[in-house]
């Protein structure tokens, strides 16, 4: 046995840039595929309404988180926030969300790569149905041994991969614009008429729920609090220039998409962006929007990787989960043991559940978390007021965001009840028995005491 | 008859064999070699000082 005395946890060696690619890694798959159907449910001008007050929403987040996370700087993420404003449940709860919806995300973006390269395969005539099943695999082991290796060369590859498929987008939109093609788009002709709102005002309701597309996961810009060389200045910056950077990709995909395909066809078209770069006629662009939808897929499962392990491995070292989950590797300094056990769950559910079900119970758990948000942030501003501690950044408008963002919820609720009614009552039946056997069980074993470490002065009121 | 393509999905598997037989071996080896309280000692509050003492 090596030294004991010696203490290890997790590095300090990543900056604004790599904070900026795990939030954006994460999200921008879904300017790639998925938005679209909302299209299809209410379409150009649903999806664009949808766009924007998703984007509302979002940028509401990420300020909320932004201003909690740039305080509670460890890993974890909200799960951690719980953990410090909130309770013992709450924080259980809020770590589930977190595991379960960057597993499943994973899950369905590592499907996607063994889709496409399906696809890839059959256009270049391949004969049969190539095998999904070794891609899908690949692509978890792959991006796996990635994070379990470091943190630095994680994120350092998800800046590089994310940095591509956005410049991809920009291209697009550049090439396809009116002011450099002008008889390319047809905006006008695609979006007139019965084409405007096919489906009236019930419609635009119905495209709410894939308006989370765009930026589902920016969230997860606070799992890297940990590991930041400064989180009052990498955390604020990474998230709040990420935000920016997916409302801007978002609305530039829209234009494009619904100016170049009939909603009807976009509605239901599985690589939209890709199709687009199709319809422009440039060779340059197919292969650029190609190698971009594949690379915005793998930066999305590799963020999802790293922020599901550490939630994982917070919960592991509070003893709300046995602590075997809580050790990080001497030389790589990862949350290693949870990645190795997210890994057999990710590939469980990439190789035998329904993508559209994977995809539906991620979105759901990513909503409860969405719903704690704000109802954390009124109370830390009220238990933690701001001249009791110092803060990396401050949110401007306080309460308006957070009642914003609870309203948004609570309209994104009804829309997700209308389309996913069962899965959304089976996905908080199985959390409310998940809290009953952490409340009659697992309590016992977490250790309160040595949670609270942070140099904050007695809440306002206790 | 094999084409590129029937090869891609071998090599696949075996890429997917490799980088799992890495993390295993690893695994083991780490776990073996440290202790677990030295291994679990990571504690939330404590990085700044850790962090001081990480040679790179």
């Amino acid at each position: 046995m090596a030294d004991t005395s010696e203490k290890v946890g997790l590095l300090r060696v990543l900056g604004p840039a790599h904070v900026w690619a795990l939030g954006v890694g994460i999200v921008l798959v879904g300017e790639y595929m998925g938005w679209n159907f909302g299209v299809g449910k209410g379409g150009a001008y649903a999806a664009l309404i949808a766009c924007w007050f998703a984007g509302i929403l979002y940028t509401c987040v990420a300020m909320i988180d932004s201003e909690v996370t740039s305080t509670v700087a460890a890993a974890g993420g909200q799960y951690t926030q719980a953990n410090h404003i909130v309770g013992a449940l709450m924080a259980f709860n809020v770590g589930l969300y977190l595991v379960f919806a960057y597993t499943m995300l994973e899950a369905a973006n590592a499907w996607t790569v063994g889709f496409l390269v399906q696809t890839v395969g059959g256009l270049a005539g391949h004969e049969g149905t190539l095998n999904d099943d070794p891609f899908i695999v690949l692509s978890i082991m792959f991006l796996a041994w990635l994070n379990y290796r470091g943190v630095l060369a994680t994120l350092t590859f998800n800046l590089v991969i994310t940095a591509f498929a956005f410049v991809a987008i920009i291209l697009l939109f550049l090439m396809t614009a009116p002011f450099t093609a002008p008889d390319l788009m047809q905006h006008a002709e695609l979006m007139s008429g019965q084409a405007a709102l096919p489906y009236g005002w019930l419609g635009i309701l119905a495209a709410m729920h894939f308006g989370l597309w765009y930026y589902l996961g920016i969230e997860g810009t606070t799992q890297a609090a940990e590991e930041v060389r400064s989180p009052a200045r990498s955390l604020p910056f990474g998230t709040l220039a990420g935000i920016m950077t997916l409302v801007i990709a978002a609305t530039l995909t829209w234009f494009v998409c619904v100016g170049l395909m009939p909603w009807e066809y976009l509605g239901t078209a599985g690589t939209p962006l890709f199709d687009a770069a199709r319809l422009s006629g440039s060779s340059f662009l197919v292969w650029l929007l190609g190698i971009g939808t594949l690379f915005a897929t793998l930066a999305s499962a590799n963020g999802c990787i790293n922020d599901a392990s550490r939630a994982w491995f917070s919960m592991g070292r509070d003893r709300y989960l046995p602590s075997w989950f809580g050790a990080v590797h001497p030389k790589y300094r990862t949350p290693y043991r949870a990645i190795i056990f997210l890994v057999p769950i990710a590939l469980l559910f990439a190789l035998k559940l329904p993508l559209d079900q994977i995809i539906t119970f991620s979105i759901l758990s990513g909503l409860l978390g969405y719903t704690f948000m704000p109802l954390n942030m009124i109370m830390f501003r009220r238990k933690w007021p701001l001249d009791t501690i110092k803060r990396g950044y401050v949110h401007p408008f306080h309460p308006i965001p957070a009642i914003l963002l609870l309203a948004l919820c609570a309209v994104t609720y009804f829309a997700v009840f209308l389309g996913y009614g069962t899965q959304l009552v089976a996905m908080v039946g199985f959390y409310v028995v998940a809290s009953l056997w952490f409340h009659f069980w697992r309590y016992r074993f977490v250790n309160r005491g040595a949670q609270f470490t942070m140099p904050w002065p007695k809440p306002k009121g206790y | 008859m094999m084409d590129f393509w029937d090869y891609l999905e071998y090599a696949a598997w075996a890429g997917s064999a490799i980088f799992g037989l890495l993390i295993v071996a690893d695994w083991i080896k780490t776990d073996t070699t440290y202790s677990e309280e030295m291994l679990t000692s990571s504690r939330e509050g404590e990085l700044e000082a850790m962090t001081e003492q990480h040679k790179l």
